[in-house]
């Protein structure tokens, strides 16, 4: 108990907590504004993985790496305007287009990898991010440590988080947003295209979750490999359930993960005669059992899942 | 046969030895360059390159796809098909029995089956062994971690020959160990080795890739396992426990040329004996006095005077 106790105080177990949330909270972020404006997007797995892939090449092929957060960005909203195309206008079934979309991105990303880069014994590298120290901040001691040494995007995820909130709840296109979510006649009663936001929507959101994928490549390591998004995407799928989507609730939800995550990898090293299949266990039966106890209250889009169409009652 | 001898060979001997190249197909689950198909997909078209073989092969290949896969090269004239088995024993044996004028050469937990379905192991447990002899002299901690994928047993068994390498020159050593659960995430992977270093570990053996990523940017060294690492990490993976696996390749390609039936069990191509595994080390990095032990070993396995133990048991 006391070694558990140990390593909760270290900071760099809360660092280890911030990095590994970090595509978590970028993925959970773009599948909660698909969902709060109606569509849900499993597309997300294989979205990862394409920006992944893409936001490595154009840094590989010697952009800067923004750059290639950007490309990310810019692919995997194309992604999401074929998932919107799919299951907007055409109304089609949302999970069928999304889990589509997966094995279109992913399998696009193997096959361009393959087009496009020669490989050896070992996956080519790139430089990737490097922490950076907040100047001040890092000085704090263990928060500083925790908190503000981390490498760029994740400071990047954390604004996010407040930029989304502060979207959906503080502006009229927020409003408009989660209306479209909830009750899409009566955005069109206000003179808007429930249409047109839903397939912005999950743009935006599409883009997001492919920055999630990009930090894999640019940041937690430095190459790429097609299977290397290893379900991350799923679990941002229900970590936006845990959050009864709200942002600041998926920003807790995934650093929770992460926290059970790093916790685990540590205790495996130090506690003995445990499989160590229970610590891997771990995060994700903590994650279902708090989703059991969050999900009864979560306030669900009411719109969700439903296709909209136009005079229909 | 090299190249140049081929082309010094009149023109009617050089056609009749193209002719004898045995047509390969590969079944690789995991994209090459996972690793441990990388040796295999390297040793092959290292054959191919030799006109031993000729080598094509699928990557990537599901579970569920994975019997059709071996099924259309067995149609398409393959003479001997090389895969992995581990997740789809039943299945490829299945295969096998149907075809019974294909060799297949399997990674498997498994024994061979019936004459044409052989089956090999993975060893550089004796390169890990000796890795860890040296290992065992640079430690300033006294502990010594390692990350792996899963525990099955040719895991196990190389973190375990790791260890008694290590105890061998530093019976003092505490051991720390992590498994992911996955074969390719190298950010868990770095992940667990940075919790290891956490831990009071100063040299990981990173079975699988971005072990030594943790162990970069702490500054702590690290020993590759299958492949060198060393070019990648220069001053952080010392050592590395090399699998080699183009005896195991020539044995099997000898025994499809001679008719020979090929249900037997390949894996002792893999022992340092028959050139299957080597350590290879920067010797800059290792202190002086480490080197001689080691070198003693190396030479008492050679001669089958020491045999390093096989221990498939969890490491915890």
């Amino acid at each position: 108990m006391t070694v558990a106790l140990d390593i909760l105080m270290t900071a760099s177990l809360w660092e280890a907590v911030l990095r590994i949330a970090t595509p978590l909270i970028f993925g959970v972020l773009g599948a909660l504004i698909c969902e709060r404006a109606g569509v849900l997007n499993l597309g997300i797995e294989g979205i990862m993985t394409l920006g992944a892939m893409v936001g490595w090449l154009t840094v590989y092929w010697g952009g800067d790496l923004w750059l290639g957060m950007a490309v990310a960005v810019l692919v995997g909203m194309m992604m999401g305007w074929l998932h919107a195309m799919l299951t907007v206008p055409l109304g089609l079934s949302q999970h069928v287009s999304g889990l589509g979309i997966t094995l279109l991105a992913s399998a696009l990303a193997y096959y361009l990898y393959r087009l496009w880069v020669e490989v050896g014994d070992l996956p080519p590298t790139i430089v990737p991010f490097q922490p950076l120290a907040v100047p001040g901040l890092s000085s704090i001691p263990f928060l500083g440590e925790a908190v503000f040494t981390q490498m760029p995007p994740t400071y990047v995820a954390l604004i996010l988080v407040v930029l989304v909130a502060w979207f959906l709840n503080r502006t009229p296109a927020g409003l408009a947003l989660r209306m479209t979510g909830e009750n899409p006649h009566a955005v069109e009663a206000q003179g808007l295209n429930p249409h047109r936001i839903r397939i912005w929507a999950v743009m935006v959101g599409s883009g997001l979750m492919a920055l999630g994928g990009a930090f894999l490549t640019t940041a937690a390591f430095n190459s790429f490999f097609p299977t290397m998004v290893q379900g991350r995407g799923w679990i941002c799928i229900a970590l936006v359930v845990f959050a009864s989507w709200r942002p600041g609730k998926a920003l807790i939800g995934a650093l929770l993960f992460a926290l059970f995550d790093a916790f685990q990898l540590r205790l495996q090293t130090v506690v003995e005669g445990v499989p160590y299949q229970l610590f891997l266990m771990a995060p994700y039966v903590l994650s279902i059992v708090a989703l059991v106890l969050v999900a009864r209250r979560a306030r669900v889009p009411e719109a969700l899942m439903q296709p909209y169409r136009r005079g229909e009652r | 046969m090299g190249a140049a001898a081929t082309l010094a060979l009149p023109a009617y001997l050089r056609k009749a030895q193209a002719q004898t190249a045995v047509k390969v197909a590969g079944v690789h689950a995991s994209p090459v360059e996972n690793a441990w198909n990388s040796r295999i997909h390297a040793a092959l078209q290292a054959a191919a390159a030799d006109g031993l073989i000729e080598y094509e092969f699928s990557e990537g290949v599901a579970a569920t796809d994975y019997p059709r896969a071996m099924r259309e090269y067995a149609e398409g004239g393959a003479k001997l098909i090389w895969g992995e088995s581990y997740a789809v024993e039943a299945e490829a044996r299945a295969v096998a029995a149907d075809y019974p004028e294909t060799a297949f050469l399997m990674g498997s937990s498994g024994g061979p089956e019936g004459d044409n379905f052989g089956v090999f192991g993975t060893r550089n447990h004796e390169a890990a062994y000796l890795a860890g002899m040296l290992a065992g002299k640079m430690s300033k901690t006294g502990t010594f971690g390692s990350v792996g994928g899963y525990p099955i047993p040719e895991v196990n068994l190389l973190i375990n020959a790791f260890r008694m390498g290590v105890k061998e020159v530093n019976p003092e050593a505490k051991f720390l160990n992590g498994f992911i659960g996955a074969w390719f995430d190298p950010a868990k992977a770095k992940e667990a080795a940075l919790a290891q270093i956490d831990g009071g570990a100063d040299i990981l053996f990173g079975e699988r890739i971005g072990t030594a990523d943790g162990a970069q940017e702490r500054g702590v060294k690290a020993i590759g396992s299958l492949i060198d690492y060393t070019p990648r990490y220069p001053g952080t993976v010392f050592a590395n426990a090399i699998w080699n696996y183009r005896p195991t390749i020539d044995a099997i390609v000898a025994d499809v040329v001679a008719g020979r039936p090929v249900g037997r069990d390949y894996t002792e191509y893999s022992f340092m004996k028959y050139g299957g595994n080597e350590l290879i080390y920067v010797a800059e990095e290792v202190p002086a006095d480490a080197i001689p032990a080691m070198e003693e070993k190396k030479a008492a396995i050679a001669a089958g005077t020491f045999e390093v133990p096989i221990d498939a048991t969890e490491p915890a």
